[in-house]
């Protein structure tokens, strides 16, 4: 229980309930727009830039971030050019991250640096700095999301219709690709590269069973977010278990329990 | 398009020898129309005549081969009023588990300022029911979308069209799937907005029975497959009301007393 008290677990407790609220509001738009793929592949090209970050010596948040925002403008290139064939220019991208990423590993194999810790999260290492930068892209994308909010669900339901309302459609489709760039940045440390992506897609696949209106939707993914990361990181510190892992396994098992809970329903119904 | 040499209304459409090629193959060579204000034109063609694609150029959701277009008589890529348009699609192919209600989709065609959130006035509502009330989908407000029938999907995307009271409609095969009470009170009300209101209707259709029926016997002219039939309204823009529903409220009532007698 000690555990819990000690300064770097608070830091990850507040860090995990940003990321809790931000995470899955991004992934509502992309697995809405049947984009789950964009945080996986943004997420394999921030663990490059991370591990980057730790070769040359610090600001692995930093590194991540620029590295998932090229990742996210090379998508939307690759994107026009390949038209109707975009998963493609998605692999082509996440090979690419993951190949980067396992050179500047062993580039950096002095540096007794740990790859487990991008790949699987490790909140030890979280700084007050890092809190404060995930504080600050948190309010960013709160802002602009609930600025946009109409046209993001616009360009979300329909994108057609968007673009013949006038909307700018390529704008809000890098919009979305940068705070999803930004946002896989800050939770890295917390649930670890490889795993972000469940943060971003369990809770919207959540609420896709549960919500009848898309207010509904925003409120359930967030809810379930905020939920699985409070619960995942305490259980993780109890048990002395890995953070990220934990909290993916109770969005898992949050998503099983409303699964057999919508069964049984719809049997007594 | 006038058939007389001075003209009365302005050109809301201007489609300037646009051609429109698929794969190495011409969909549409050089064709030119214009739909002047307070038109109402039947655009008619065999199944790959390019009707859809047509459409679709207008609306700048494809881009011609070659030509222009112009919307209020500016080039399409300068156009900015595209709230003054409605343009609804023959099929919307729409993920069922979609999380939006009906009245969120109605509420998105809503164009101007956007409150923080995306909350919405009590004059949108109002707007919102209004054009519900129009499409006779006023009972599913709260259903998801992804719950009506293929229908019922079509009168709530027509409702979206119709929110903003647009100064031109567009619409490609409006009333497929849907049932023959609707279409009538559908027809019903695009007539008398035609007719007693200041709007302009492009619409692609197979109902022959409807578009001779108003618009007249045989096309007014035809470009490569496709034929365009063309009634211009010169009646007084007389009625005042300006919700959608008002031009249904008689309509209705005169159908429900047939029921009943
Ligand atoms: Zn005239
Ligand atoms: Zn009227």
């Amino acid at each position: 229980m000690d555990i819990i008290m000690s300064g770097f677990f608070q830091r990850a407790l507040i860090g995990g309930m940003l990321i809790g609220i931000t995470a899955p509001l991004m992934g509502i738009f992309l697995v809405l727009r049947r984009l789950s793929m964009i945080g996986d592949t943004l997420s394999h090209a921030a663990i490059a830039g991370v591990a980057l970050g730790f070769v040359i010596g610090d600001f692995p948040i930093l590194f991540g971030l620029i590295f998932a925002l090229l990742a996210s403008f090379a998508i939307e290139k690759l994107r026009k050019s390949y038209k109707s064939y975009a998963e493609l220019s998605l692999a082509i991208i996440m090979s690419g991250g993951i190949a980067l990423a396992s050179i500047f590993f062993t580039l950096g194999r002095d540096l007794s640096m740990d790859a487990n810790s991008f790949l699987f999260g490790f909140i030890y290492t979280l700084t007050p700095i890092d809190l404060w930068t995930m504080l600050g892209v948190t309010v960013a994308v709160l802002l602009i999301v609930g600025k946009h909010l109409h046209g993001l669900f616009l360009i979300t339901f329909d994108e057609e219709a968007a673009s013949v309302s006038g909307m700018p459609v390529s704008y809000y489709n890098i919009l979305i690709s940068v705070l999803t760039a930004l946002v896989i940045s800050i939770s890295i440390k917390i649930v670890g590269g490889l795993l972000v992506s469940a943060l971003l897609t369990i809770p919207a696949a959540c609420s896709l069973l549960l919500a009848k209106s898309f207010k509904q939707s925003i409120m359930i993914v967030v809810l379930v977010g905020e939920v699985a990361v409070i619960c995942g990181l305490l259980i993780a510190g109890v048990w002395n278990l890995a953070a990220g892992g934990t909290i993916v396994l109770v969005l898992i098992a949050f998503l099983l329990l409303i699964l057999l809970g919508r069964n049984i329903f719809s049997r007594i119904a | 398009m006038n058939i007389g040499t001075e003209a009365c209304h302005r050109d809301i459409i201007t489609v300037d020898s646009v051609s429109f090629s698929y794969q190495q193959r011409d969909v549409f060579k050089n064709v030119s129309f214009s739909v002047m204000e307070r038109d109402f034109i039947g655009l008619i063609g065999t199944n790959g005549a390019g009707k859809t694609t047509m459409l679709r150029i207008i609306v700048g959701l494809l881009k011609p081969t070659s030509g222009e277009v112009r919307l209020f008589g500016e080039p399409i890529s300068q156009f900015k009023a595209w709230d003054r348009i409605g343009y609804v699609p023959q099929r919307n192919n729409l993920n069922p588990l979609f999380p939006a209600t009906v009245k969120e989709v109605v509420l998105s065609g809503l164009s101007g300022k956007r409150k923080w959130f995306g909350r919405h006035s009590r004059e949108d509502y109002q707007k919102c029911d209004d054009a519900l009330m129009a499409m006779g989908v006023e009972d599913l407000a709260e259903k998801r979308i992804g719950q009506l029938s293929g229908g019922q999907q079509q009168r709530v995307f027509l409702a979206r069209a119709l929110i903003n009271t647009p100064s031109l409609l567009i619409l490609d095969e409006p009333t497929v799937g849907i049932d023959y009470e609707t279409q009538e009170s559908f027809f019903h009300m695009i007539k008398h907005m035609h007719q007693h209101h200041n709007m302009t209707f492009l619409m692609v259709s197979h109902d022959m029975e409807m578009i001779k029926g108003y618009l007249g016997e045989s096309p007014a002219s035809t470009a490569g497959k496709l034929n365009f039939y063309i009634r211009h309204s010169h009646e007084t823009q007389d009625c005042i009301e300006d919700n959608l529903a008002h031009s249904l409220k008689h309509l209705r009532s005169q159908m429900e007393s047939q029921k009943e007698g």
